[in-house]
């Protein structure tokens, strides 16, 4: 079977820094992908360079077999790619409802009128918002912003989702609801990709993992593996053999 | 597109009032027409400004080039083509030359797009000038039957035809596109929203129709020349009254076009030398003292009395 | 090649004009359009000075600069620095800075008018032609010139080899970080502001020996100033140095082979094909 997305010798240069270098990995259909690594090591510059937030320097980027690569973002974000960001972004000026109907008037499957308005509702109660949307979103908690920003990508019904930190900076009890709010997209069978950093949700969530070290992949397997693995420990440890 | 009924009751009450105004013209005095007339074209003119640069927050400022471009196509085309077709080819030519202007700017941001638009008055003012030089013509005359009331007729269905566009489209896609794009364009990007097209496209609105109030303007003038028709002064006065009035709402501008065209007659009756001034006052005074305009003034207020706030 | 030499006396001053535009946008992030005013007002002075007390504007200028220096400290200090801690946003600082500076300008062109009247003001100091090259030059443009060569070098070397002056690019490049190693940012951005309006103000009071001003032309040197900074790159000292001698060589040929009233369009066409080609500027790299 065709992978859902597949990367093959992606690079990003800034100027002289290569924060991503040469990339190879395959994302298959219902398939939970850990993208992890530490800090500065170009995870969130692969997850920006599949979303299009900016071009890649070379390599290929394919959705189920079709290229996307340095594709403007919008585009990619209607073929059915959808993404958070790293700090939460909403719109400030709007509601609950509208932020997530931005999702589903202009995302994969770009619908308008009452079927956007029932589908915006939808998410909302899949987030665990029902019933809120008519609230400003200066009014939400923090993980209640999280979960608009959730609920706006689901509502263009996208093919992948890329979370990008989406857990970080949750308390302990947040951080369960956030846990278990994503087990429950992966047990609907979504395929996504998560740029993580919590190790109990890398764990419990991903089915397996790929490893980043200054910008190039070190590892790929599952979980267990990977995180056995002395390579990855070394790099985590910051050893300066790594 | 269903209406519902408290639409209705806005559209019928919008409809009244515009009957009432059109009949000015049957009772005003001729000074009190040409107020109109005048009241009438800022309304035009700031209004479709507010529907773009409102959620945009591009500031345009090349309402005098449309201006100017459709009153020249009235100039030279009244002796070839019936007039009711000018200001429909002179809407046509700016709504084109606002998609260049946009495709070139709007994908960077908002300095260059002022300083594109406040030269483009100028680039064509020179131009325009510099031809006539060669060719030997001086300035055109516009010499038809049109009186100022046929003028201010037009203008006030120009108004009409605005306010519904404004209207439609705040209830559109692209309206809704534009209020994402004015939020946070990025996640409108990453969303799926294409915000170079969306800006374009509404820039064409404020393009077109004011190169449609210069073609209809232009019998006013009788004598046209590239001073009078791209007048750099127009486009920071339709600035000030959008922003005066308050961009948030499609009637804003309105609001500040009636109190600022008065205000702007009398000074520039008594004191002629004082109109910049004034217009460097009125800019300070928003940015300090009105960031919303009079409609921020007005909501505030009316949620005070509801006991809201 | 009377026009080269022409074109590259002008575009000297140009350099200046946009040197002090570049300092106020590049170093304080305040797009300044009312910085044509202060080029006018720089004029009206040695103007004023020649006439009444035949003061040269040579010597002028040191009055200029430090007067313009205070004059725009406070402006910033009384309208831009409120604005600067209002804003949620880059985007609201730069519409609101737009605005504010718009309004300035018109109160400057406003208040000019006023106390000036609306009349062209010209007087003759140093016109005599100088030999160069074969061909003859006002000698005012080229002390113009050189004074502005002067300037531009001090500045740049200030700029480069001066703590300030690190310190004032390093809030260009970045001013958070800036802020991280003990910079003072708001008060180098107030410094930066002043020193871009004594600069500009000091160009004009150049200009104004060869140019006729009056007071409403200060829009039609922000326009210009505009497109080199633009051209040149923001903050690029080195970039807006090469911008500003393109344009004065454009206008120049313009001038003398075309039209003497198509200048202003010859700059803004240059200034279209910088936005579509490379508007990131002539020696900028392309940031995402």
């Amino acid at each position: 079977m065709t992978p859902v997305l597949s990367l093959r010798g992606v690079t990003k240069r800034f100027g002289g820094l290569t924060a991503v270098n040469s990339m190879d990995f395959d994302v298959a259909e219902h398939e939970v992908l850990g993208l992890i690594g530490p800090n500065g090591s170009g995870k969130s510059t692969t997850l920006n360079l599949i979303s299009g937030a900016f071009p890649v320097s070379a390599g290929e980027i394919t959705l189920r077999g079709a290229p996307i690569t340095s594709m403007p973002a919008h585009l990619i974000a209607r073929r059915g790619i959808a993404r958070t960001f790293q700090l939460v972004r909403l719109l400030p000026h709007m509601t609950v409802l509208d932020n997530v109907r931005a999702g589903a008037v202009f995302g994969h499957r770009r619908r308008w009128g009452h079927e956007a308005d029932r589908i915006a509702a939808e998410m909302l109660d899949k987030v665990g918002l029902g019933g809120r949307g008519h609230l400003a979103v200066g009014q939400l908690t923090y993980i209640d912003t999280k979960r608009v920003e959730l609920a706006r990508l689901l509502a263009g019904e996208p093919k992948v989702l890329l979370l990008d930190e989406w857990l970080a900076g949750l308390n302990p009890t947040e951080l369960q609801d956030g846990i278990a709010l994503i087990k429950r997209l992966r047990d609907e069978g979504r395929t996504v990709i998560l740029v993580e950093h919590v190790m109990d949700a890398i764990r419990s969530l991903c089915d397996r993992c790929v490893v980043m070290a200054a910008g190039t992949k070190i590892a790929e397997g599952t979980p267990a593996e990977v995180l056995s693995d002395a390579t990855v420990i070394r790099a985590y440890l910051g050893d300066d053999d790594a | 597109m269903r209406l519902s009924p408290k639409d209705w009751q806005g559209l019928t009450l919008a409809a009244i009032a515009l009957i009432v105004v059109a009949c000015l013209p049957l009772v005003a005095s001729g000074y009190q027409l040409s107020l109109g007339v005048t009241v009438a074209m800022y309304t035009v003119l700031a209004t479709s400004w507010a529907i773009f640069s409102g959620p945009t927050h591009y500031i345009s400022l090349a309402t005098a080039a449309f201006f100017g471009v459709g009153a020249y196509v009235t100039g030279i085309g009244i002796t070839y083509l019936p007039y009711w077709a000018l200001p429909l080819i002179a809407g046509v030519i700016a709504a084109v030359m606002a998609a260049l202007v946009g495709l070139a700017t709007l994908r960077l941001s908002g300095v260059y797009f002022v300083i594109f638009t406040l030269g483009l008055a100028e680039f064509l003012r020179q131009v325009i000038t510099w031809g006539q030089n060669i060719s030997g013509t001086k300035g055109i005359y516009v010499l038809t039957s049109i009186t100022e009331a046929h003028i201010f007729w037009q203008l006030l269905g120009l108004a009409a035809l605005v306010w519904l566009a404004g209207w439609a489209i705040g209830r559109s896609r692209l309206g809704f596109a534009l209020r994402i794009i004015g939020d946070d364009e990025v996640v409108a990007k990453h969303a799926g929203i294409d915000t170079a097209r969306a800006k374009i496209l509404l820039f064409m609105l404020p393009g077109g129709v004011a190169a449609m109030t210069g073609a209809i303007l232009a019998p006013r003038y009788v004598y046209i020349e590239p001073l009078i028709a791209f007048t750099p002064m127009l486009s920071f006065q339709v600035v000030i009254m959008a922003l005066l009035g308050g961009t948030g709402r499609l009637w804003g501008p309105i609001v500040g076009v009636i109190p600022f065209t008065f205000l702007w007659e009398a000074i520039s009756r008594s004191f002629p030398n004082q109109t910049t001034l004034l217009l460097g006052i009125a800019f300070l005074a928003i940015v300090y003292l009105l960031p919303k305009g009079f409609v921020g003034l007005i909501e505030s207020a009316r949620r005070r009395t509801e006991g809201w706030s | 090649m009377d026009i080269i030499i022409t074109g590259l006396l002008l575009g000297g001053t140009y350099a200046l004009i946009a040197m002090g535009l570049n300092l106020q946008y590049g170093m304080a992030r305040i797009m300044n359009l009312a910085n044509g005013e202060m080029l006018v007002a720089g004029g009206f002075a040695a103007f004023w000075f020649y006439t009444a007390g035949a003061v040269s504007p040579v010597l002028t200028v040191f009055l200029v600069a430090p007067v313009a220096f205070a004059a725009n400290w406070l402006i910033y200090m009384i309208f831009l620095r409120p604005l600067v801690k209002r804003a949620k946003s880059r985007g609201q600082l730069e519409v609101d800075a737009i605005l504010t500076t718009f309004g300035l300008s018109f109160v400057g062109v406003g208040l000019m008018l006023a106390f000036f009247g609306g009349d062209y003001f010209s007087y003759s100091y140093l016109s005599v032609p100088v030999h160069l090259l074969g061909d003859t030059y006002g000698a005012n443009r080229l002390v113009a010139f050189g004074a502005a060569v002067v300037i531009c070098g001090a500045l740049w070397l200030w700029l480069a080899y001066s703590r300030m002056g690190v310190s004032i690019r390093a809030i260009a490049v970045a001013p958070d970080s800036a802020r991280l190693v003990g910079i003072d940012v708001r008060a180098l951005a107030a410094l930066a502001f002043a020193l871009g309006g004594a600069v500009t103000a000091t160009g004009g009071a150049l200009i104004s020996t060869f140019l006729t001003l009056d007071a409403s032309t200060g829009v039609i040197f922000t326009l210009k100033a505009l497109v080199i900074v633009i051209m040149g790159g923001v903050g690029d000292v080195r970039g807006t140095v090469v911008a500003a001698l393109l344009l004065g060589l454009l206008e120049t040929f313009v001038a003398s082979v075309i039209d003497p009233g198509l200048t202003l369009a010859a700059a803004y066409l240059l200034f279209v094909i910088i936005l579509l080609v490379r508007p990131q500027g002539l020696f900028g790299r392309k940031t995402t």
